[in-house]
């Protein structure tokens, strides 16, 4: 504060240029408290993290020698540790696809003229507004073995019955079905706006050269979401990576049968709060920090055609 | 001028509003505040809120502040960071088997024994066992309230019906491996699904192996740095009845807690394994059921279980009044656990769990001489409820529960498991 408020130098009365003082520090007096909070809650925890992860620190308070590399070398031997990023990745690989896809096929179902539009719009949109408990509570009871609504209609179907919060094989899938249903709003509500963004003559022009439902889906449609589809599949494989929430609630924190589906991140918190392991905690998920930052900034690199292309097909 | 008058006014309303933030410091300062948190959210949570409500009538010098907290992990996590910071709450439960994670001295302070006999309490007046388990270097460093064993309960329209009932109404002893098959066999031809209501996941696979692998006399040795001490042979033959529980059809396979509970309350089966704590939900289900010791499978009724304990949570600065009020609100919490025993746990302050009108409550004090019996985690930093340890037993064996390990599989798993928590340098 003193800093920004304290008066310039008596500048030479030739030059009437305008002071620095007067330029800069007013855009950091108004980025301030934005700053204070990003420097307190996200920068400094990250660094901390990092300092922590060299220390054998821990909640009891009984401990906190410098350890040097030893959290990080036993973290690249910890099989828990592997097979819980194993599980994050593939929760990730299975669960992007059907997020962007669905949500793009219900952005065009409800972009259509249809009665009650509003209607599906709104049902397709309300999940995602659910808090992960109440998600969590709805598809524990629809999972249930006998009498649960999944189940139940297998069997009614003549298949048999699954064991969807109990199999190893199945547990993922499950976390993923209930995660579809519950974030997919999302996509679709991006999907739905760059929808409307469409410019009517371009289909108007397609269809006068002719073009039928699927040509113009694919020449118009599709080339004109580019730049929505590479926003829509980097903020979900972020999501997806961060996977914790609703597996933590499904499996009442066990990490689902035989730890089946127990993320990353889920076993950060098992080392850091149930086993009180901060230090080494903290070398998993600076680890996994670094992951994250370097597949954002790979997808950054990756995209920029895309928006280049929908860039180029709005000035035509 | 403008300038100062500004700060002037500004100064001026400054003072004001901060007049009534005094007067409420002043009016609190009058009664002592103690400050509570437990983990009861189930039936047993609305026992607890009446024997607060008492409390509070009957103390209107002190200001209870209590807090309930989600069982398990999440609870264990704020308690630990709470005491770690040095300005926990005044009185915690805890588990009793999970007093070494807890660092007594660092994250828990002992019991002063001239202020219990102050409030009336005695440590000779609670199960020696558990007076053992809470003692460290000759200090005392949590209070049990209660002992809370792995039951059986059964439904008695079906037991009824399966000729498993005596005359006067109650179960005929199951004792042995074949008897237990046959009632179970008997209770399914009634029921016409399941024997036995199972809870396959989370840690319930390990409060069952736990119970039988010690009605064989197995023990299981955690000597921190080395590897775990278990006799394959009974573990494996501990194993080798529960995969045939549910591989004949006799138990629910695949079933979490909430489903093993509905598939009871339903009638779908005639028995049901759990803590004793869901007297409450059965009872408002209107459940005909009735509740009994976990059957004397091996050869002795012990069975798995584990004590909720009253704690200090470490302090940096203890305020002699506020813990002087905390003493007599776990004195008045211990002596009122007749109210406790509702719940289905055993009242571990004897002169409760002797008294008529603890004896009248049925069926919660037809297993009572079960105390000696309840076996806690072997201690360790990682043991006890809610820990990394159950949650690791609980995994390998629910896989042998529904198949996907064999028994031998299954114990491998857990041994590996535990090894490594073994090398794991202990936090505490």
């Amino acid at each position: 504060m003193a800093t920004t408020i304290s008066p310039a130098p008596p500048a030479p009365p030739a030059t009437r240029a305008v002071p620095l003082w007067r330029r800069m520090p007013a855009g950091l007096l108004f980025t301030l408290p934005f700053l204070v909070f990003y420097l307190a809650f996200l920068v400094w925890p990250t660094v901390s993290s990092l300092f922590l992860s060299f220390f054998n620190e821990s909640l009891t308070g009984t401990r906190g020698e410098f350890v040097g590399l030893a959290n990080w070398t036993e973290m690249f031997g910890d099989s828990a540790m592997w097979s819980a990023f194993g599980n994050t990745v593939y929760f990730t690989l299975l669960s992007t696809p059907p997020l962007v896809l669905i949500g793009l096929v219900m952005a065009l179902l409800t972009n259509r003229a249809m009665p009650l539009r509003w209607l599906w719009r709104l049902a397709f949109f309300l999940p995602f507004l659910l808090p992960a408990s109440v998600v969590a509570l709805i598809w524990v009871w629809l999972y249930q073995p006998g009498f649960g609504l999944v189940n139940d209609t297998l069997a009614r179907l003549g298949l048999a019955e699954a064991g969807w919060l109990t199999e190893p094989d199945l547990a993922m899938v499950s976390v993923v079905i209930t995660t579809v249903w519950w974030t997919v709003g999302f996509n679709f509500l991006l999907y739905l706006a760059a929808l409307q963004q469409i410019p009517q003559h371009l289909y108007d022009a397609a269809a006068i050269d002719g073009a039928g439902w699927w040509q113009r889906l694919r020449s118009v449609t599709l080339p004109m979401l580019g730049r929505t589809t590479g926003l829509v599949i980097v903020l979900q494989l972020l999501a997806s990576l961060r996977v914790f929430d609703q597996i933590y609630l499904l499996y009442q924190g066990t990490g689902g049968p035989n730890f089946a589906a127990r993320p990353i991140l889920e076993h950060v918190y098992t080392t850091a709060f149930t086993n009180f392991r901060f230090g080494y905690a903290s070398a998993i998920s600076t680890f996994f920090f670094v992951l994250i930052v370097t597949v954002s900034v790979a997808q950054l690199k990756l995209f920029p055609s895309s928006s280049n292309s929908s860039n180029s097909s709005k000035e035509r | 001028m403008d300038d100062v008058s500004r700060r002037a006014v500004l100064g001026t309303m400054l003072a004001v509003g901060a007049l009534p933030l005094v007067a409420c410091g002043a009016g609190d300062g009058a009664r002592t505040k103690v400050r509570y948190w437990n983990l009861f959210a189930g039936g047993d949570g609305l026992l607890m809120l009446q024997m607060q409500d008492d409390f509070r009538a009957k103390n209107p010098d002190i200001s209870l502040e209590a807090v309930t907290l989600a069982w398990g992990a999440p609870y264990y996590t704020k308690l630990a960071m709470a005491a770690a910071g040095g300005r926990g709450p005044d009185v915690a439960v805890l588990h009793l088997a999970r007093m070494p994670g807890y660092a007594p001295g660092h994250l828990l302070d002992a019991f002063d024994v001239d202020l219990l006999e102050e409030v009336g309490l005695d440590p000779a007046e609670f199960p020696p066992g558990l007076i053992e388990r809470a003692t460290v270097n000759g200090r005392l460093y949590a209070l049990p309230l209660d002992t809370h064993p792995f039951v059986m309960y059964y439904n008695t329209d079906v037991a009824q019906q399966a000729g498993l009932l005596d005359a006067a109404g109650r179960l005929t002893p199951i004792n042995g491996p074949d008897a237990l098959i046959d009632a179970l066999t008997r209770a399914k031809k009634v029921t016409g699904k399941h024997g036995l209501a199972l809870d396959n996941l989370d840690v319930m696979p390990w409060r069952l192996f736990y119970a039988l692998y010690r009605q064989l006399d197995g023990t299981l040795a955690l000597p921190l740095g080395g590897s775990i001490g278990i006799d394959d042979a009974k573990a494996l033959q501990a194993l080798g009845l529960m995969r045939r529980l549910t591989e004949e059809g006799l138990a629910t396979q695949g079933l979490d807690y909430a489903g093993a509970i509905a598939a009871f309350v339903n009638g779908d089966s005639g028995f049901h394994w759990n803590g004793g704590w869901e007297t409450t939900t059965f009872s408002t289900a209107k459940t005909p059921y009735s509740m009994t010791r976990f059957p004397n499978i091996f050869g002795n009724a012990r069975t798995t279980g584990d004590a909720h304990s009253f704690v200090l949570p470490h302090q940096r600065s203890r305020d002699p009044e506020a813990t002087r009020a905390s003493y007599r609100f776990l004195a008045h919490l211990i002596k009122s656990s007749v109210t406790w025993g509702k719940a289905g746990h055993v009242p571990a302050y004897r002169p409760v769990a002797t008294s008529p009108a603890y004896l009248a409550l049925k069926p919660q004090s037809e297993y009572r001489d079960v105390t000696p019996d309840v076996q806690l985690d072997p201690p360790a930093w990682f043991s006890g409820s809610g820990s990394d340890f159950q949650n690791q037993g609980g995994a390998a064996f629910q896989a042998v529960l529904t198949g996907d390990l064999t028994p031998q599989q299954g114990l491998d798993q857990f041994k590996g498991a535990v090894d490594k928590l073994l090398t794991t340098p202990s936090p505490a």
